[in-house]
């Protein structure tokens, strides 16, 4: 089934407010193995100046990813989720995510592309605070692999 | 701390390799809430034509960010970050795993004290990461 390019530019409701936690941090940082003291030890974050423990930079995926769920998954879509692998990933940030930020994630479709028998669809996750600051964009690229 | 006005366009940064074994995937499972059976299930990835459990894409992107953030030496220095994922990280179920090596080059300084660094990252003989691209602020 081909992806429906009416859905070009169309943006989904924005998340529930997602409070980031240290502990989730830590976890993060735990699974990717990274020791960086900035990620576990808020008084180590506090002396480089930030409010609390940060983020990795690869952390907001967990939260566009949630947002983009509900892009993709809507089934007027047409996306077969199983066919479907990461293409790309780009993020841009006006400050890392710290503890104790209150966010929320709202995803547009921004690009659909057929490459061959391939569809590339390109989501872009604007995450902020709830009282409506920038914090990072995600812009995801997901390869729809041809089923014939 | 990488301070900007000792950066060199064209330095070349050292090499370094980080380890990717199964009980890494299952913790990123966990971590990141990406559970698709091709990162922990040897008998559904190979019956989707996989040749084994394969990492997420964005451990091998996290591996490097750690990479990045360690040589500017501050974790939230990071404003730009972008990777194309171009070959799959195999895992064996093995007590070593897989090794994911990441270099960098200096490609460019701008303005506000910022710096592109071009990455690549690469498994046994498989580029995995390409077009990878960090811009970070430095003091």
């Amino acid at each position: 089934m081909a992806v429906n390019t009416d859905y070009l530019g169309r943006t989904f409701p924005a998340t529930e407010p997602y409070e980031v936690s240290r502990v989730k941090i830590a976890d993060f940082a735990e699974a990717i193995g990274d020791p960086n003291p900035l990620y576990t030890d808020a008084a180590a974050a506090k002396a480089a100046g930030y409010p609390d423990v940060i983020a990795p930079p690869t952390f907001p995926i967990v939260i566009t990813m949630a947002a983009s769920r509900a892009a993709i998954g809507d089934p007027g879509l047409g996306i077969n989720y199983a066919m479907v692998v990461h293409g790309e990933q780009r993020f841009t940030y006006s400050r890392p995510l710290h503890a104790g930020d209150v966010v929320v994630a709202q995803s547009t479709i921004s690009g659909i592309r057929e490459v061959g028998s391939m569809t590339m669809l390109t989501t872009e996750t604007e995450i902020k605070t709830v009282d409506g600051e920038h914090i990072c964009t995600g812009f995801g690229t997901l390869v729809e692999r041809g089923s014939e | 701390m990488t301070k900007f006005a000792d950066v060199t366009v064209g330095a070349q940064l050292p090499p370094v390799s980080y380890p990717a074994t199964r009980l890494s995937l299952v913790k990123y499972c966990g971590a990141s809430g990406d559970f698709n059976y091709i990162h922990w299930n040897d008998r559904i990835a190979r019956s989707v034509g996989l040749p084994n459990v394969i990492a997420h894409g964005m451990f091998t992107m996290a591996q490097a960010g750690r990479y990045v953030t360690d040589w500017a030496g501050d974790a939230g220095a990071v404003v730009d970050f972008s990777v194309r994922f171009s070959a799959m990280v195999v895992v064996p179920d093995d007590d070593t795993g897989a090794a994911i090596e990441v270099s960098g080059t200096v490609e460019e300084k701008l303005d506000g004290n910022q710096v592109a660094v071009a990455l690549t990252a690469r498994s046994g003989d498989a580029k995995v990461l390409t077009r990878a691209r960090a811009v970070v602020r430095l003091p």
